[in-house]
C-alpha cells in the first residue's frame, strides 16, 4: 500500500485537545469531528488540508493527553489518513491503529520534513520518500501483537474473528 | 526474576501462563481484566464499535462501568443524548454497575470509593485518567473507545509490559505539601514524555507516610509523564482504605527487592515548596513563591486529582474565617455524593459558602472545558485539575494554572498565586 501528498507540519507535544477541542466531544461522527481538527491548535489550520493528498508530520509525543478516540478520528474525517512524528503518546498510538490513521513514528529523522514536501509512503518497503528533498526514510516495522490485529483489518474485525473461533 | 509491580500485576493476569520470560519488559501479553470502564464522552463510540464487532453480551455484567461524569448535568441536548445511548446499553447489557444522576461522581474518585478496584487488579477505561488506580496498587491505565469495546466483548485486552521508572521520596515534606505536588515535581523532572510507554513506580519514607487519597492523586497524573501506569504498593494503608471501602480478601502486594528498573530518581523533599504547573503544559513547574505576580479570574478545586474528601478538608482549612477576593470566582465540586456529603456533616460546606464560594454537583465539568466554568479570552485559572493544555479549560486566549487543594484555596483569597504559609 501507497500513500502519497503533501506535509502539514506541527510542532512537538500536540495533546488531544489541541486535535479535538472537548466541546466537539458531542460526536463521534468522522465527518463532525473532521470539520474541527486541530480547532485547539489554530481554528484556521483545517483550510490547509487537501483531503486524501495531505500527510501529517509532527514532533514528539504527538497525542498526548486525554485517551479520546475523537482525536484520530477527526484527523482521518479531515481527509488525512497518515501521521509521520517523531514519537507519539501511547493512548493515541493505540487508537490511531484501531480506527485506521497510520501512525508512522521516526524519530529525529522527522526533522527533515518541511510544510508543502511531497511525500511517498510505501507501507511494505517501510520507507517514506521525500521527493521534494530526495532523502529516503525508514520506518520500524509493526510491533508483533498489532500485526495480528490489523491483519484482521483492525481491531472490530479481529475481535469479530475471535467471537465466532469462541461460539465454535 | 524479581519483578516490579507492573511486571506482576500484567502477568499474573496473562490469559496464557506467563513464565519469568514473558514477564520481561517488552513482550506482549494477552491478559483478563479485572474491570473495565468508560464514562458519558467515551461509552457512545465504544457501543457502536461493540456492535460492529458483532458482540452481542459483555464478557461479564459485574466488571463492565459505566460512569455519566463529564458532560453532567447533561450541559445540552447532544450531551443529553450520548446519555441516553449509555443508558441504554446499560440497560440492555444488564449491567450492574452504571451510574447517572445523583449515584454518578467523577470516574476515578468513585471507583476506589465504593471499592470496585483493589490491589493487584488489571483495569482498563476510555479515559486516560484510570491510571488513579495505581494508588491503591492496580494496574490500571487509559484506552480509546474501541480498544474498551473489545475489552467489553472479550473481557481481554493486549500490554506491552512496560519497563518501569523508580520515583523515591525521602524527607519531611512541609505542612503544605502533598501528593500533588510531588507528582508535579516528578513530570517537571522528567517532562510530559519522560515516562512515554513505562510505568512509574513510586516509595520511600514520605510515601509510606502518605494518606492513600495523596497516592491516588499523584498515580492520576503519571498519565500526564506519558506514563501507561503510576503505581504505589498495597501496604497497610492501602489495604484499610479498601477494607473501608466495603472490600474483602485483599492483600497486600509490593515489587520484588531486585527488580530492574530502567531508572531510579530519588528526591528529597525536605524544604520543598508547593508547587505550581504554568501554561501550557504540567511539565512547566515551578515553586510557588517565584508566581506571586500572576493574578487569577478563576479557581477550581475538584477533578478526578484532587476531588475527594482530604482535599475538601485541605482547602476549607485554609479558607476558613477568610473570604474568596473580591471579582474572582472560586468554583468547588466535590468529586463524588459521598465527598459532598462527608463535606456537608463536617462543616466544610458552611465554611466554603461563607467563604464566598460557589459549590458545584460531582462533575469532571470545567477540567476539560466542558461546562460548570469556562474561561474568556485574557482570563487566567488556578485549578487542581491535572492538564493545563492550552484552550483546555475554555478560550484559546486563555490560561491554566495547577496547584495543590491548599494553594487553589490561598490563591482564591487573595487573587493572585499564593503560598499558604505566607497567609
Amino acid at each position: 500500500m501507497r500513500y502519497t501528498g503533501q506535509s502539514l507540519v506541527v510542532g512537538d507535544h500536540i495533546d488531544t485537545d489541541a486535535i479535538i477541542p472537548a466541546i466537539y466531544l458531542v460526536s463521534s461522527e468522522p465527518e463532525e469531528l473532521g470539520r474541527h481538527c486541530m480547532d485547539g491548535l489554530d481554528p484556521e489550520w483545517k483550510k490547509k488540508i487537501k483531503p486524501g493528498a495531505s500527510l501529517l508530520v509532527a514532533g514528539r509525543n504527538f497525542g498526548c493527553g486525554s485517551s479520546r478516540e475523537h482525536a484520530p478520528v477527526a484527523i482521518l474525517g479531515a481527509g488525512i489518513r497518515v501521521v509521520i512524528a517523531h514519537s507519539f503518546a501511547r493512548i493515541f498510538y493505540r487508537n490511531a491503529f484501531n480506527t485506521g490513521l497510520i501512525p508512522l513514528e521516526v524519530g529525529d529523522d522527522f526533522a527533515g520534513f518541511k510544510e508543502g514536501d511531497e511525500i511517498e509512503v510505501d507501507m511494505e518497503a517501510g520507507k517514506i520518500f521525500n521527493k521534494s528533498n530526495g532523502k529516503n526514510i525508514g520506518f520500524p516495522p509493526i510491533p508483533e501483537g498489532m500485526r495480528a490485529v490489523l491483519d484482521a483489518g483492525g481491531l472490530a474485525g479481529f475481535v469479530k474473528k475471535r467471537l465466532a473461533e469462541r461460539t465454535r | 526474576m524479581a519483578l516490579t509491580l507492573a511486571q506482576k500485576i500484567t502477568a499474573a493476569h496473562s490469559v496464557v501462563p506467563a513464565d519469568e520470560e514473558d514477564a520481561a519488559p517488552g513482550r506482549i501479553l494477552n491478559c483478563r481484566l479485572d474491570l473495565v470502564l468508560a464514562n458519558d464522552i467515551t461509552a457512545p463510540p465504544a457501543v457502536k464499535s461493540f456492535e460492529r464487532m458483532g458482540a452481542d453480551r459483555v464478557f461479564d455484567k459485574r466488571r463492565v462501568v459505566l460512569v455519566m461524569d463529564h458532560f453532567v448535568p447533561q450541559k445540552d441536548v447532544a450531551s443529553a443524548e450520548q446519555i441516553m445511548l449509555s443508558r441504554k446499553f446499560a440497560a440492555e447489557q444488564d449491567l450492574d454497575c452504571y451510574f447517572e444522576g445523583g449515584d454518578a461522581g467523577v470516574e476515578h474518585a468513585l471507583l476506589p470509593e465504593l471499592g470496585l478496584v483493589g490491589p493487584g487488579d488489571l483495569v482498563v477505561g476510555a479515559d486516560s485518567h484510570t491510571c488513579t488506580y495505581g494508588g491503591i496498587g492496580a494496574f490500571a491505565t487509559g484506552m480509546g473507545s474501541t480498544d474498551i469495546a473489545a475489552a467489553m466483548a472479550l473481557g481481554e485486552s493486549w500490554f506491552k509490559v512496560p519497563e518501569s521508572i523508580r520515583v523515591s521520596f525521602s524527607g519531611r515534606p512541609g505542612p503544605h505539601v502533598g501528593g500533588k505536588d510531588l507528582i508535579l515535581w516528578t513530570i517537571g523532572e522528567i517532562g510530559v514524555d519522560g515516562a512515554r510507554y513505562k510505568a512509574l513506580e513510586f516509595d520511600g519514607p514520605v510515601i509510606d507516610a502518605m494518606p492513600v487519597e495523596g497516592r491516588l492523586t499523584m498515580a492520576n497524573m503519571a498519565v500526564e509523564a506519558g506514563a501507561k501506569a503510576g503505581l504505589f504498593a498495597a501496604d497497610r494503608s492501602a489495604l484499610e482504605y479498601c477494607h473501608k471501602a466495603g472490600r474483602t480478601g485483599d492483600r497486600e502486594i509490593r515489587p520484588d527487592p531486585g527488580a530492574y528498573y530502567e531508572r531510579h530518581i530519588r528526591k528529597d523533599v525536605t524544604g520543598m515548596e508547593p508547587l505550581v504547573a504554568c501554561p501550557h503544559l504540567p511539565e512547566n513547574v515551578k515553586p510557588v513563591s517565584e508566581l506571586r505576580d500572576v493574578t487569577v479570574n478563576q479557581v477550581v478545586i475538584g477533578s478526578c486529582t484532587n476531588g475527594r474528601i482530604g482535599d475538601m478538608r485541605a482547602a476549607a482549612e485554609i479558607f476558613a474565617g477568610r473570604r474568596v477576593k473580591k471579582g474572582l470566582r472560586c468554583i468547588i465540586l466535590p468529586a463524588t455524593p459521598g465527598v459532598w456529603k462527608s463535606a456537608l456533616e463536617e462543616g466544610l460546606i458552611a465554611v466554603f459558602l461563607d467563604a464566598g464560594c460557589i459549590i458545584g454537583p460531582p462533575s469532571c465539568g470545567p477540567c476539560l472545558g466542558g461546562h460548570l466554568g469556562i474561561l474568556g479570552a485574557g482570563e487566567r485559572a488556578l485549578a487542581t485539575t491535572n492538564r493545563n493544555f492550552r484552550g483546555r479549560m475554555g478560550s484559546l486566549e486563555s490560561e491554566v494554572y495547577l496547584a495543590n487543594p491548599r494553594v487553589a484555596a490561598a490563591t482564591a483569597i487573595t487573587g493572585v498565586v499564593t503560598d499558604p504559609a505566607s497567609l
